[in-house]
């Protein structure tokens, strides 16, 4: 049966498209069948980070008002034929999003797909509870710092209450996605540690992202991580995550920080060209 | 770290660079209601829907917005005329 989960936060800029982009293509990698839709209405990324954005030719709000059919919009990756995209309009405001159209459009992706992967726009508002409002689970994207945490358990309170299952009186399975970890900054104890924000928050830990320039790098080449570099540890936690969320068990590894020499400190400090 | 993966490393931002240069240059034309390929693929199926039927389903575009070169690709399903009607014929 299909899965519909939402990829949220609350806050901006803390990994919710880079970790729907990873989470989408890890999964595909592993063999299912994926969408990944993007509802930041009027701030479309995701196609970017994909490496669509040259082949957008219809989107989700064209879908939503009946101008295109759904396989009309679907983009296939390049690189993988068992991945899609449904890319968000940039013309139009958040408004277009009506709450029978996402229903229907929802409705027809889970006869397609086995995973419906849908990025959240940062904050509270109409693109945010529509794309929260047909899933099935949640991946919330939080940084180990107090305003993610904080917008984190906002978003939590809005998942209980906002959503389909919740108004049916069933619980939303929520994950918690820490990212941008700083091994290094959590050691000297700059950071909130792991062990904090899951104590604060109370739900699952999904996985724990490394910060890496190699994240960078993959947003720059249009490449999600688990395809543009399968090796580094940031995609590797980021395949170890997507296992999870199929269910199967396995131990979160907590990065450590790696004793950089001279030289290490001399590439590492490198601003990511 | 191999000294491939610093050299590779460095391609990235001129990838980005481009990637966007190009994308803004056409979403620019999109907003300023000026876009070239959003006016042919309208007029384009607008031709084709005043001489036959065509069912939406029965069209896929594809669009590749590049620079100098943008490609557009209109695939139409077009419903087999009656021989009578065939051109030449009448």
């Amino acid at each position: 049966m299909a899965q519909v989960v939402v990829v949220t936060s609350g806050k901006g800029g803390v990994g919710k498209t880079t970790s729907t982009a990873a989470l989408g293509a890890a999964l595909a990698q592993g063999g299912e069948n994926v969408v990944v839709v993007d509802f930041d209405v009027g701030l479309r990324n995701l196609d970017l980070v994909m490496g669509a954005e040259r082949r957008v030719v219809f989107d989700l709000i064209n879908v939503v008002q009946g101008d295109a059919k759904l396989p009309q919009a679907l983009i296939r990756d390049k690189r993988l034929e068992n991945l899609s995209l449904l890319p968000a309009s940039q013309t139009r405001d958040k408004e277009a999003l009506t709450p029978e159209g996402v229903e229907r459009v929802i409705g027809e992706l889970r006869e397609k797909f086995d995973w419906i992967i849908c990025d959240s726009p940062a904050g509270i508002e109409r693109g945010a509870t529509m794309a929260m409002r047909h899933a099935d689970a949640a991946v919330v994207v939080t940084n180990a710092e107090v305003s993610s945490v904080r917008d984190s358990d906002r978003i939590i309170g809005l998942l209980d209450s906002k959503t389909e299952r919740a108004e049916r009186g069933q619980k939303m399975p929520k994950h918690l996605l820490l990212t941008r970890y700083d091994a290094a900054r959590a050691s000297r104890g700059e950071m909130l540690k792991t062990e904090d924000v899951l104590e604060i928050l109370s739900i699952p830990l999904l996985g724990i992202i490394p910060e890496s320039q190699e994240v960078l790098r993959a947003s720059n080449l249009g490449a999600p991580i688990t395809l543009s570099n399968p090796a580094s540890p940031a995609a590797r936690a980021y395949a170890e995550a997507a296992k999870r969320l199929k269910g199967e068990q396995i131990q979160v590894t907590i990065p450590v920080a790696q004793r950089t020499g001279f030289i290490g400190k001399l590439f590492g400090r490198r601003a990511v060209a | 770290m191999s000294l491939l993966t610093i050299f590779r490393r460095r391609d990235s931002a001129p990838v980005a660079r481009e990637r966007l240069q190009v994308l803004l240059a056409h979403e620019r034309a999109v907003v300023g209601g000026s876009d070239l390929i959003s006016v042919l693929q309208e007029e384009i199926l607008a031709v084709i829907a005043r001489h036959v039927h065509v069912e939406r389903d029965n069209v896929q575009i594809k669009l590749d917005r590049g620079d100098p070169i943008s490609t557009l690709e209109i695939d139409v399903e077009v419903p087999s005329m009656l021989r009578g009607a065939v051109f030449g014929r009448g």
